[in-house]
């Protein structure tokens, strides 16, 4: 037998039209959205122009834009607040679920008592919650770090608690065989195992701790008290400050998708080599 | 080779039995001797115990009646055992070196401790130079033998195989059988193989224990005389045909007797 030659390698038409329709998609995948973005940015500048609506009710994006160059100061030191919120909460969602996760994985008894517990935190809306911690707390940074914290932890608390159940039966049996200990199980087993989850869970945790801060300042910010980019908002809905609202939302906007991009490129790297969601499709 | 009467007896299993909570009876007054360096199969239909009798002796299940007798010692050294599950059940995000370490590391054995064994494991199962590969790239075959490397890395006495080969294709298994007989006959120890393939129960073992469903109890005993090594001619030999047109025999005698509808699968 003869090796095949590369450069005989033709393409019948049906793969030669897959090769095509591919790179179609690997384009349109980022050229699309970005297509219909610009146009809906150009429809509300239109619409601006042809209804002549004043700045303080809807200003032109190219408004926007300048303010945003125009207070970079004030906003982006108002984006550090509301960040170093958001970083702190998620770290501490992180410590505590995983935490508490690990505590429930020890014995169902425990599980069963307290998960109700992380429930009713849950789902009690923050904004209710707020006003006690209002009263119960008196360190500013504190109150918006528990209050993101509330919200942040639970995915990652039921995800990663899933992932620490849900170890391949067979598994533990080895497991148990080589006469494991309780914490080399967890260590060298369960930990690993649930990492897929944990990632998941930190995926939304990402999102909604930035929630948390923003929704909390939001709060806290009514008093007068909160420098983030949420009491930037109330301040200029105040004084009809339409294009530094606008900036100020789609700086929180951005930070959002940056801290998810970040995480799943975190997750990515971790799982690429073993987990099916981070591999390529092969044929 | 050794003739199986005159090793010394490693494990008797004395009228074992296992109910489940449910009401199963899985097995009944099951007695069964296994010497030292013995190559057993148990073999059977679905549903016959064949699996809870290997999960007794690994010591991951007790008995309900009965007595597992280790070299005269109830209860025995269980740290010591080699099971080999039907999936390769190997730690995904490992790579092939870590799995096979795993045993050692769980007795507090560094990584620098359990090099050499490891690497002559790997030897030992001809996966040389794919140390660094993480199960997911390696094939069905290659997967279950990085799984035999990690339960010999121990130097186990006995090796509990729960059919780990039934769900390769037929090339890879007639391979993995014959690396098996010669790990087997190299190191000397004792096998408990569960199959409910006849053909790969009598090229493999010494004794093939056939076992009958519902409830799970021992049929009849069949020894295969033939002689090691066996290899790829001993796989088209009239003997090897006799001997399975034997086992055969005996499995559906095994299969009939169980009274009652039939039932498929578990």
């Amino acid at each position: 037998m003869t090796a095949i030659d590369d450069s005989a390698l033709k393409l019948d038409p049906e793969e030669a039209r897959r090769v095509r329709q591919e790179r179609l998609e690997r384009i349109g995948r980022w050229v699309l959205p970005l297509a219909i973005m610009i146009l809906a940015i150009w429809l509300w500048d239109r619409v601006c122009v042809w209804n002549e609506i004043p700045k303080y009710i809807l200003p032109r994006p190219g408004v926007v834009l300048q303010t945003l160059y125009d207070d970079a100061g004030l906003l982006f030191s108002s984006l550090l607040v509301t960040l170093r919120i958001t970083f702190l909460s998620l770290l501490l969602a992180v410590i505590g679920g995983v935490g508490l996760a690990v505590l429930f994985a020890q014995s169902k008894w425990v599980e069963m008592s307290f998960f109700p517990f992380a429930i009713v935190l849950q789902v009690t809306p923050i904004v209710a919650i707020f006003p006690l911690i209002n009263i119960y707390v008196d360190n500013q940074t504190v109150k918006l770090l528990l209050c993101a914290w509330i919200v942040a932890f639970f995915p990652i608390l039921s995800n990663t608690t899933l992932g620490l159940n849900s170890v391949d039966r067979n598994l533990r049996d080895m497991f148990k065989l080589n006469g494991a200990t309780r914490w080399q199980q967890l260590r060298y087993l369960r930990l690993p195992a649930a990492m897929p989850y944990f990632l998941g869970g930190l995926k939304i945790a990402g999102g909604l701790s930035l929630i948390g801060a923003v929704v909390a300042e939001f709060v806290a910010g009514a008093q007068g008290q909160s420098s983030g980019l949420a009491s930037r908002i109330i301040e200029a809905g105040y004084r009809l400050n339409a294009p530094r609202l606008f900036a100020a939302l789609i700086l929180i906007s951005l930070a959002g998708i940056l801290i998810f991009l970040v995480l799943s490129l975190v997750s990515h790297l971790i799982l690429r080599r073993w987990h099916e969601s981070a591999l390529k499709q092969e044929r | 080779m050794v003739a199986s009467g005159e090793a010394p007896m490693l494990l008797a299993l004395r009228n074992v039995g296992k109910v489940f909570s449910n009401g199963v009876m899985a097995l009944t007054d099951v007695d069964l001797t296994i010497r030292e360096g013995d190559f057993v199969s148990l073999l059977g239909p679905s549903g016959c115990g064949k699996s809870t009798a290997l999960r007794l002796i690994a010591g991951l299940s007790t008995p309900t009646s009965g007595v597992l007798d280790w070299r005269g010692r109830i209860g025995g050294d269980r740290t010591n055992i080699g099971f080999v599950f039907q999936e390769p059940t190997l730690l995904p995000w490992a790579n092939v070196f870590d799995n096979i370490w795993l045993p050692l590391r769980l007795k507090g054995v560094s990584r620098a401790k359990a090099a050499p064994a490891v690497m002559e494991m790997l030897a030992r199962v001809h996966l040389t130079g794919f140390e660094y590969a993480v199960p997911r790239e390696l094939s069905g075959g290659m997967k279950m033998r990085v799984s035999i490397a990690r339960a010999l890395v121990t130097k186990p006495r006995i090796l509990l195989m729960d059919e780990p080969f039934a769900a390769l294709d037929e090339i890879t298994r007639f391979k993995l059988n014959n690396d098996l007989l010669e790990l087997w006959q190299d190191e000397r120890f004792t096998v408990v193989f569960v199959t409910h393939s006849v053909f790969e129960s009598v090229f493999l073992s010494n004794r093939v224990v056939v076992m009958a469903a519902r409830p799970g109890r021992v049929f009849a005993e069949l020894a295969v005389d033939a002689a090691y090594p066996r290899d790829e001619a001993f796989r088209t030999s009239p003997d090897y045909a006799a001997l399975c047109r034997q086992a055969s025999d005996v499995l559906v005698g095994a299969i009939n007797s169980t009274a009652g509808p039939h039932h498929d699968g578990h």
